[in-house]
């Protein structure tokens, strides 16, 4: 079972990523980066579309064996999360929900004072509790 | 009431620490710079059930009446822009100046009882992409204006 979770910043730089699958780390990369250009698109200024102004972007783009998801903060942090497509136990609000998760721990890791802004993720607790987000949903 | 107090004795300790460590009583760059950083991670968290900002005018408000409201338990009393990046915001009785009693003497010692706002300010505008020079303006206390001018490049 694939699974990752990918924190990515402001200026497209990977802040923190984590998969469950460590030997397919490179592939899944890959998607991360893939998404990169459908969140880009999503977010353009001048839309008007009343799901354009919501946090969670829902869907990117599936492919035939992952499904990806992205939601940009309003600092424009993006998160990323890629999925098996076999994965049926998580549905819309299962993924909105681990959203919602993962942008609570970033906030408490970015309010960390000896976090400096921008730089990698590096924090135990912020990815002990990715990892146990992860685990609890694969 | 009890609990605005703390923030503000925290406030006042800070203005304390970082003035009296210095050797310049009028360097006020530590000041601004911690509630630069402040402003920067708490807007990440104060913005976290907030839909996308549309635009620039979009963000002030929000700094104008959630964010004031959030940190200083009162929206600003007006908000005014020329729509070239110029914003005007004006606190009738901001709250770091209440507890000082109006005077000419007291007025020189006010610039550092706004210094941590400006930065505050600053820093949430950044993180929120929105690169801009605070400055503020004290005429009588208790009533301020911050002037945030927009950096376009």
């Amino acid at each position: 079972m694939a699974f990752c979770i990918a924190v990515i910043g402001k200026d497209n730089a990977p802040l923190y990523l984590a998969t469950s699958d460590l030997e397919r780390e490179l592939d899944l990369q890959y998607h991360v980066h893939a998404a990169l250009d459908v969140v880009e698109e999503k977010c353009l200024v001048g839309k008007g579309a009343p799901e354009s102004k919501e946090l969670y972007l829902g869907l990117l783009f599936s492919t035939e064996n992952h499904k990806i998801y992205g939601f940009v903060t309003n600092s424009r942090v993006k998160f990323i999360v890629v999925i098996d497509s076999s994965n049926i136990a998580l549905r819309e609000n299962e993924v909105r929900a681990i959203f919602r998760n993962l942008h609570m721990l970033y906030t408490d890791a970015v309010c960390n004072p000896f976090y400096i802004p921008g730089e990698q993720l590096s924090s135990k607790k912020f990815d002990r509790a990715v990892q146990k987000l992860m685990s609890g949903n694969a | 009431m009890s609990e605005e107090i703390v923030f503000d004795c925290l406030h006042a300790e800070i203005v304390n620490y970082c003035l009296n460590n210095s050797k310049d009583q009028h360097d006020l760059a530590t000041l601004e710079y911690i509630g630069f950083t402040t402003g920067y991670r708490l807007i990440e968290r104060l913005t976290r059930d907030v839909t996308r900002f549309k635009d620039e005018l979009e963000t002030m408000k929000f700094i104008c009446t959630d964010f004031w409201t959030l940190i200083y338990k009162k929206q600003v009393d007006n908000l005014r822009t020329n729509n070239h990046g110029m914003y005007v915001v004006q606190d009738k009785a901001f709250r770091f100046l209440t507890r000082i009693s109006p005077g000419a003497k007291q007025l020189e010692q006010a610039p550092k009882f706004v210094a941590f706002t400006c930065g505050l300010v600053r820093g949430a505008l950044s993180n929120l992409g929105i690169n801009s020079t605070v400055t503020a303006e004290v005429q009588t206390i208790p009533a301020c204006r911050f002037h945030i001018e927009v950096n376009r490049s």
